[in-house]
């Protein structure tokens, strides 16, 4: 890769990150995983003059439980979250999506973090972030502060993190094993055309089915969630509700899927996602 | 081939791999000379568009930058890229090293930089300014032969570059006695190689002694050693020319760039040893592309499912220029445009047309996949025109064992075959009846389950030199030393096909001498005098036979020798096991290690007798071989989201007597592979700009290792007789015959909702799509 010049930091706590973003402000990329970061690089399409590299900090990468939640390290590798046998009993989503991300060797080095804060319309953690109702806990000069997970995709590559904000865990409920994402994948990439996350609440009856790739932001698929809500999982009803999961949608169109290709994938893998859960509910 | 052999036909390893695997191999990226600088080339962002200036100024005052040049540097010094398959009535732009006052494609070289290092090249290229006035884009190449379509060149003043035309029986009478006739347009989509080791080279001209070197990542040092001279001034007996490991061909490297020669021309204007590295984007904009023909097919064939003639007409979509083979490829597919069939009437006529894109040119196959996917696809077609067996169809149109050698209705001779055998072969092995069964059951379930196959013969071994550009032949030398290890050098250039492997079975078999005491030298022009490389299958059939030549000289001189010293005549000299001895005493024989010093100490040698123990050799072939077979492939698809998922695959491959199974086999697994791309995912989207949207691996999807189903393989024998070992060749066999039998497959499949055809590739969308109609008829 041929970038253009950039001074390299890499700061060993997560204050001296946060010190050295708001000294170095727009100039600055924060490099995580790099897999979004440096292939933008490697065209020059980004030019960054600075690079904070939060490889180092320790304190960023955990899975550990917490106050009755799950609380992932922002910098915890997707196979980090694989392999986790906490997330595997606790939040098994998580367990389910991360394989289905990229390579091995993008899983080794990609973080949950990286890929959130990036806010690739295509990518999965999204999903199941909305799915599970996270809170992610981000940070600034002016302190931390948590953004609900439905709150913080705001966009095409936009958060709700402010310019100098990082993001820095992701905290989540336990669920039990009712989950499920499905995904058709974009071929060359890796990257969701279509990604469905669903989470059975049966305690409350109710669902959560984060769907990504088919708008410019991940979304919830409220009119899907409301239609099954109190009602039981039965293949009618799921097909009635995955019918609605793309319903007022503005779906991207490329090369790779025209909107109509997206919005209906998005019904049938919100059907094959509500279908999977549900078998694994009843297990 | 009646006694057997100690390594030939056995599946030995690749003595290649352990330097490729430990990652210690030397690619040219891994050549650093002293005082080398790097070259970055400046690419037209436009397809199409005047250059109305180039300021380098700034470019030029970067500290670090030994050179910016521009085309108003460097064009009038360098001459012109050669196109070494022209046409008679063909119309050609100049193809200049750099773009002039105009550029024609998106990736267009228009200046280059020369730094001291790669980083500061690049910044230096960012400096450049470059003031482009944007004009009509010619991006459709069927509109591109319309009256009011803008030129690509307007100086041609036609869009048209070439045009060819095969004919060959009664055509008309065949049309008017059919029963009946089925036309079919069928796409064949432009492909972008994507070998993973990009191009390259490392140009170093000694102002010493006047000779170039130059190291590139190329299939053919050979032809670039007769091409060069051409372009940059220096004779072909001062030019070396290397091809270092190469990490992938498929012929996008089988060819002569710009680059190579603008590397050259600069090292030889700046003293120093210059490097060029492309890039991966740079690799999908400005290496040739492969296929992009259109095609209209009109089929004439009887009520039994005899066919009687083919006729077709062909865009092919050659890009901005015509590259070292471009006009030739469609020329394959015409010549195979009959596969193994019978029938005696066919016409094709070819329109090339240009437009502003990358050239096309040889890619896996050549020519020879979209013949071999017309003529297959026509069979399925003609198959459920009738509602006969597929199998039937093809049984009944394939020429006997005993009809070979067979001459097709295109004019070529067919050297060997036996189609019925490697069909029921197939169907042995794939459990054709269970498939069968298995079809009936899934579709009763609802299921879109299907069934292809594709009985396919390639032409390979290329060729007899009367229908090449510039010799057809291979050469060959081997060296007993004086140690007695073996040297062998072949003029074809294996990269990557597992000829150091092999080679040295043949050569050790036939010295009657251990494999690893042979080395296999490929590659370099310094050593490896005189060659015509590594392209249409052909390395194994002539440089394999180039080299049993060489070995035939060498024994029956060594036969004079160990006669001089055992004291008979050479008649009476009999050579067995690597030892010589006189009839009848075994016992006292004399190996290599006596008879290499002996010759080589040459204090006792027979009167006459020329010191040393080496022979060089031409191979001429007669005719060039056909080697065929039958892939059968079932596949599921998904209703709802259009996805194929491959359930098996079976591929029976006759590519002759087989010296290593194990590399054919990996050759035929990797053309497969390539063909699973084709019909599945793989396509160059240009948009209506002329712009390149899947120039990254971000877009441009290769099939990965979890793409790749469990093959079943087997294989049947024919020996070629076209040359003495009877090989036939395997480097394209998969792409050839797997990309219709796939298809098939598809169609097959969707066949039940009377969808009948679908151009390539067949994404999930399009299939979506076609399900979804045919739900609304």
């Amino acid at each position: 890769m041929i970038p253009s010049a950039f001074e390299y930091l890499r700061p060993q706590t997560f204050d001296d990150a946060i010190n050295l973003f708001a000294q170095h402000g727009e100039n600055a990329k924060i490099l995580a995983g790099g897999h979004s970061l440096i292939p933008t690089m490697k065209l020059r399409l980004a030019q960054p003059k600075v690079l904070i590299d939060l490889g180092r900090i320790a304190d960023l990468n955990y899975i550990r439980e917490q106050d009755g939640k799950i609380a992932v390290g922002a910098m915890a590798t997707h196979h980090q979250i694989e392999t986790s046998e906490l997330l595997r009993e606790k939040c098994p989503l998580l367990c389910e999506v991360a394989p289905q991300i990229g390579d091995v060797q993008v899983r080794n080095r990609g973080t949950i973090g990286g890929s959130l804060a990036h806010a690739d319309p295509a990518a999965d953690w999204p999903a199941a972030i909305l799915a599970l109702d996270a809170e992610l806990e981000v940070a600034g000069p002016d302190g931390a502060r948590v953004i609900q997970a439905k709150k913080f995709f705001v966009d095409l590559f936009q958060t709700a993190l402010k310019p100098n904000e990082l993001l820095r865990e992701i905290r989540l409920p336990a669920t039990s094993k009712a989950v499920a994402y499905v995904k058709f994948a974009q071929r060359a990439s890796g990257f969701a055309i279509a990604g469905a996350a669903v989470v059975i609440r049966p305690e409350s009856k109710a669902v959560g089915i984060g769907i990504t790739g088919v708008a410019a932001k991940a979304y919830r698929a409220t009119a899907s969630e409301k239609k099954l809500e109190g009602q039981p999982l039965a293949s009618e009803n799921i097909a009635a509700a995955a019918d609605k999961a793309s319903n007022r949608v503005e779906a991207l169109n490329d090369i790779h899927a025209s909107a109509d290709f997206r919005k209906h994938l998005a019904r049938v893998n919100t059907k094959r996602a509500l279908e999977l859960a549900a078998a694994r509910a009843e297990r | 081939m009646t006694t057997p052999k100690r390594y030939f036909g056995k599946p030995i390893k690749r003595v290649e791999d352990p330097r490729l695997i430990k990652g210690i191999a030397t690619y040219v990226d891994d050549i650093k000379l002293a005082g080398m600088l790097h070259a970055t080339v400046l690419r037209s962002p436009y397809a199409h568009a005047k250059v109305l200036g180039i300021k380098t100024d700034a470019a030029k005052a970067l500290a670090g930058v030994a050179g910016v040049f521009t085309g108003a540097d460097v064009n009038a010094k360098c001459g012109l890229l050669p196109c070494a398959s022209p046409m008679p009535d063909q119309k050609a732009p100049k193809h200049t090293v750099l773009a002039g006052d105009r550029v024609y494609y998106a990736g267009h070289p228009v200046a280059i930089v020369v730094a001291t290092n790669r980083y500061i090249a690049q910044d230096a290229l960012d400096l450049i300014e470059v003031d482009y006035d944007a004009l009509p884009v010619v991006s459709n190449p069927e509109k591109a032969i319309e009256a009011d379509s803008p030129l690509t060149h307007p100086e041609l003043g036609s869009n048209v570059s070439f045009t060819w035309s095969l004919a060959n029986g009664n055509l008309e009478e065949a049309f008017q006695k059919a029963d009946r006739v089925i036309k079919q347009r069928m796409v064949h989509q432009r492909l972008i190689p994507m070998a993973i080791e990009p191009r390259g080279c490392v140009a170093q001209f000694s102002q010493a002694d006047g000779t170039l070197t130059l190291w590139t990542s190329t299939q053919i040092p050979h032809l670039v050693r007769t091409l060069l001279p051409g372009m940059v001034g220096v004779p072909e007996n001062k030019m070396r020319i290397v091809a270092p490991e190469v990490g992938g061909g498929f012929g996008s490297k089988l060819n002569l760039y710009v680059e190579e020669a603008l590397c050259s021309h600069l090292s030889m204007r700046l003293g120093v040893p210059i490097k060029w590295i492309e890039s991966r984007r740079e690799n999908a904009m400005a290496t040739i592309h492969g296929r992009d023909q259109i095609g209209d097919y009109e089929v004439a064939f009887q009520k039994d499912g005899t066919v009687l003639a083919i006729k077709s007409r062909t865009i092919a979509d050659v890009g901005a220029y015509l590259q070292l083979l471009t006009p030739a490829i469609p020329t394959l597919t015409g010549l195979m445009l009959t596969g193994c069939y019978k029938f005696k009437a066919m016409r094709m006529d070819v329109t090339g047309v240009y437009t502003h894109k990358m050239s096309t040119d040889a890619y896996r196959g050549a020519g020879r996949p979209e013949a071999t996917f017309v003529i297959e696809r026509v069979m399925d077609l003609i198959a459920a025109d009738l509602g006969m067996d597929p199998v039937k169809v093809r049984l009944r149109n394939f020429p006997k064992r005993s009809e070979f050698p067979f001459d097709t209705a295109t004019g070529l001779t067919y050297d060997s075959g036996n189609y019925q055998g490697a069909l029921r072969k197939a169907q042995q092995v794939g459990g054709w009846d269970a498939l069968v069964k298995q079809r009936e059951q899934a579709r009763q379930a609802g299921k879109l389950f299907g069934i292809g196959l594709s009985t396919y013969v390639e032409i390979c071994a290329l060729g007899p030199s009367k229908i090449m550009a510039a010799g057809g032949w291979e050469w060959g030398c081997v060296r007993i030393e004086m140690s007695a290890k073996v040297t062998v050098i072949t003029g074809a250039t294996p990269h990557g096909q597992g000829q150091e492997t092999s080679f040295a079975q043949i050569v050790a078999d036939e010295l009657g001498v251990p494999m690893e005491d042979v080395v296999v030298l490929r590659g370099d022009t310094a050593s490896a005098h005189y060659g015509r490389d590594t392209y249409g299958s052909r390395a194994t059939a002539l440089g394999g036979t180039a080299l049993i030549m060489c070995v035939q000289k060498i024994v029956a001189k060594a036969t004079k020798l160990a006669a001089h010293l055992l004291k008979s005549k050479p008649a009476n000299i009999v050579f067995r096991d690597g030892k010589f001895f006189v009839k009848g005493k075994p016992k006292n024989s004399l190996g290599w290690r006596v008879l290499a010093q002996e010759a080589y100490v040459a204090k006792n040698l027979p009167r006459d007798f020329e010191p040393g123990l080496e022979a060089s050799s031409f191979f001429e072939p007669k005719n060039c071989t056909f080697p065929f077979g039958t892939h059968i492939v079932a596949v599921e698809v998904d209703r709802d989201t259009g996805e194929v998922e491959v359930v098996k695959y079976v591929a029976v491959d006759d590519c002759g007597h087989q010296v290593n199974p194990l590399l054919i086999e990996g050759q035929v697994q990797g053309g497969i592979a390539h063909s699973l791309g084709q019909v599945l995912f793989e396509r160059a989207v240009y948009d209506e700009n002329g712009q390149l949207l899947t120039g990254e691996f971000m877009d441009y999807p290769l099939a990965r290792a979890k793409d790749i189903p469990r093959y079943i393989m087997d294989s049947t024998i024919t020996p070629s007789p076209s040359n003495p070992m009877g090989i036939k060749g395997c480097g394209e066999a998969g792409t050839i015959g797997a990309t219709p039998a796939i298809a098939n497959a598809v169609c097959d499949a969707l066949s039940p909702l009377g969808i009948k055809h679908l151009d390539l590739p067949l994404l999930p969308e399009k299939i979506w799509r076609a399900i979804s109609e045919a739900k609304v008829k």
